[in-house]
């Protein structure tokens, strides 16, 4: 029964945002079948969408962990946007440092770099839900905002190419020291870094005795305490391995897309994160297939403009219907279970 | 066995839809318009999205577009969908931060489109040649806005909320103090910078707080100052506005603005596409640029408090920029920090590129040239 409801539930919560938003369609006067049609078209239906779907994927990737990781023990995260900020920064102050490397290490020390940032960025704001009692989603939002504000300070101060007149920018990477593109299109290899990512924390968290800790200090820190967990190290470290995941979209952000640091690293990868970890349940195998999910969405939010003429917001609308369906669906569980047993039992009374 | 498309393959494919749509059944030009924010915003994405519809006179001319198109992959994908999904011959990017690296990508990998920004900076060395610049002198309007701001106010102080300290939006300061000084010496323009383009509630609270200190005139410099306008009427004090008509912002106390008018732009540059002529070959300039002469921007309508005297002398002032009798940037030029930024007997025409780089803000001006 519990299988079922973990598979049924949130695929009628799916199905019901879908509902919701044909009528929005259809408010607008457009068919919302064809505006489905579109949506798989653009975003699933052909290689060629597949590579953009699997670009708008692959920070998400991350992104999601960002918040997937922390919630498995207890604590949830939403300051992804500010990790991936301080990653992106990170990962270009060590680049740029690092220029006279060979191309693979100077990698590397970005990727280090940006993880170490986001992580400790996050890390920040769990340690003060669980040292100090301030809620880490208040801090988390806040410590967002003081991210961008960092950033946009660097890239316009210490940081800044003074060529980038108009929008101010960091020194470039030079060609060889960032990431490239699979042979023949135009995906970059920070996808790699994402599903590699997923893979482990969810071997981590599923198949390690860390992980079932880290699952017990969430589910109930007393029963943990009593156990004699050391419920603040693996608070910590979830909260941390999050923020390097944040952190890391970031470092792909510098290294794959821009070959530098802007303000255009608070793209909204990391919000739209917290969608994608929601919707796979904090499950970090299933944040991979979301997170294709939600990139094909937005793959295809080009075409329900140019095609049907609807709203560039629109996308956005359905993101959030699909939100806050999972979240209200997160009230079911149990419920249904309990109906149904109750049901069982009313039928074998009667039998 | 499935279907794999590989770049190549898929830009075969899409040549061969290019041709298809060549044929002289269908003769049709399809350009594709980008922008970075909503269609509708009053501001500087509308200016572009309204210049897109003075192609609606040009029946072969198709477009398509898409609003809210951050500048990240997002970007390039998107140029890509419009050229391989609608056969686009030319792509319009209007956000300064499409241009390195997706506009330059998306121009190398596409060799037979041709690729418009909006005030990208073009290496001959280093950059396709099928990229072709445009972009607008705004100054003389800034300048005439101004001017409408210098006679409207009584306490001779005037607020500025602007985004970033770049030399673009330093440039529409000086040139709107500049105006407003030329015929009110005494006046002050106080700046606030609020340190992003979009940022409508602290945008709203700069424009409160500059009229708490007693400033009866606010303009501004954002994506869009829609809410800055709006600040201004609720608040009870004039309004200029900035990037397009924010005249029904403020039904009372507008006075005018600097809008910009890319219709001009993109019809020329569709009529020349349309004659078969490109960037890669030469026969589209490369730079396009223009300034109120040319049609690339103008003054937004009078308000209704703008007095018949006021308009006259702008009216006057505007033909004496046609005429170029009237510069801007003319020496002897003050900083605000005492430094000569234009010597005496120079004048710097406003195409003149030692003001692409402006680092710094004219005598009458408070506030920093470095945020």
């Amino acid at each position: 029964m519990k299988r079922a409801e973990a598979f049924l539930i949130p695929l009628a919560a799916v199905a019901a945002a879908m509902l919701v938003f044909g009528l929005f369609c259809a408010a607008l006067g457009v068919n919302p079948f064809a505006v489905y049609a579109s949506i798989y078209r653009a975003g699933f239906g052909s290689w060629y969408s597949w590579q953009n779907t699997l670009v708008r994927a692959s920070p998400l990737l991350l992104t999601g962990l960002c918040t997937a990781i922390p919630v498995r023990a207890g604590v949830i995260v939403i300051g992804n946007e500010g990790a991936v900020v301080m990653g992106g920064m990170g990962a270009i102050a060590a680049g740029l440092a690092t220029l006279s490397w060979t191309p693979w290490l100077s990698l590397g020390a970005m990727s280090a770099a940006a993880m170490l940032c986001g992580g400790v960025w996050i890390a920040s704001s769990v340690a003060l839900q669980h040292y100090r009692g301030v809620s880490a989603v208040i801090s988390g939002l806040l410590l967002s905002y003081i991210a961008i504000a960092t950033m946009d300070q660097l890239i316009e101060g210490p940081l800044r190419d003074p060529s980038s007149l108009n929008n101010p920018a960091t020194y470039p990477l030079t060609a060889d020291h960032r990431l490239g593109s699979f042979s023949g299109t135009h995906v970059h290899h920070g996808l790699i870094f994402g599903l590699i990512a997923c893979v482990l924390a969810w071997f981590l968290i599923e198949k390690t005795s860390f992980g079932f800790a880290v699952k017990i200090a969430g589910g109930n820190v007393r029963a943990a305490r009593l156990a004699g967990l050391p419920v603040g190290r693996l608070v910590m470290t979830a909260g941390f391995l999050g923020g390097a995941a944040a952190g890391l979209a970031g470092m792909i952000e510098v290294a794959a897309v821009h070959g530098r640091a802007n303000e255009s690293l608070n793209a909204g990868y990391g919000y739209t994160g917290i969608l994608v970890a929601f919707l796979a349940r904090h499950n970090p195998a299933l944040v991979i297939l979301v997170a294709l999910f939600v990139g094909g969405l937005s793959a295809s939010g080009g075409m329900l403009q140019r095609a049907h003429d609807l709203p560039d917001a629109t996308i956005a609308v359905l993101q959030g219907i699909l939100f806050l369906f999972i979240l209200l669906s997160d009230t079911v569980y149990g419920r249904l279970r309990a109906r149904m047993d109750g049901g069982a039992k009313t039928v074998a009374a009667a039998v | 066995m499935t279907a794999r498309f590989t770049r190549r393959e898929a830009m075969a494919l899409a040549g061969a839809t290019a041709l298809g749509l060549r044929s002289p059944a269908a003769e049709h030009l399809t350009l594709g318009f980008l922008y970075n924010g909503p269609k509708n915003d009053l501001g500087y994405n509308q200016s572009h999205a309204e210049g897109r519809l003075a192609l609606k006179g040009m029946p072969q001319v198709r477009t398509v577009e898409e609003a809210s198109v951050p500048e990240t992959v997002a970007a390039e994908e998107s140029m890509r969908d419009m050229i391989f999904q609608d056969g686009a011959a030319a792509v319009f990017a209007t956000s300064f931060g499409y241009y390195d690296p997706f506009t330059i990508d998306m121009a190398r990998e596409n060799p037979g489109v041709q690729f418009f920004h909006c005030g990208g900076l073009y290496d001959e060395a280093r950059h396709p040649k099928n990229i072709g610049i445009y972009f607008g002198f705004i100054d003389e309007v800034e300048f005439l806005s101004g001017m409408l701001a210098g006679m409207a106010t009584k306490t001779g102080k005037i607020g500025f909320v602007a985004a970033k300290p770049i030399p673009q939006v330093l440039r529409n300061i000086n040139s709107f103090t500049l105006g407003a000084r030329s015929v009110n010496p005494s006046v002050t323009t106080k700046v606030v910078f609020t340190g992003d383009w979009v940022l409508p509630v602290r945008e709203a609270e700069a424009s409160s707080s500059l009229a708490d200190q007693g400033i009866d005139v606010l303009t501004g410099h954002t994506g869009s100052p829609r809410v800055i306008v709006q600040t201004a009427e609720r608040r009870g004090v004039f309004g200029c506005g900035y990037q397009f008509d924010q005249s029904s912002m403020a039904p009372r106390g507008f006075l005018s603005g600097a809008e910009w008018a890319w219709g001009t732009v993109y019809l020329r540059v569709a009529k020349l596409i349309g004659e078969g002529k490109s960037v890669t070959s030469g026969t589209i300039p490369r730079r396009l640029t223009g300034t109120l002469k040319d049609e690339f921007c103008k003054l937004s309508p009078f308000g209704p408090s703008v007095r018949e005297q006021a308009r006259r002398r702008v009216a006057d002032a505007k033909q004496a920029i046609l005429n170029g009798r009237l510069d801007i940037y003319r020496g002897p030029l003050r900083t605000n920090e005492g430094r000569i930024a234009v010597p005496a007997g120079k004048v710097l025409k406003i195409e003149d590129v030692e003001l692409d780089k402006m680092d710094y803000l004219v005598e009458g001006v408070q506030g920093s040239a470095r945020g």
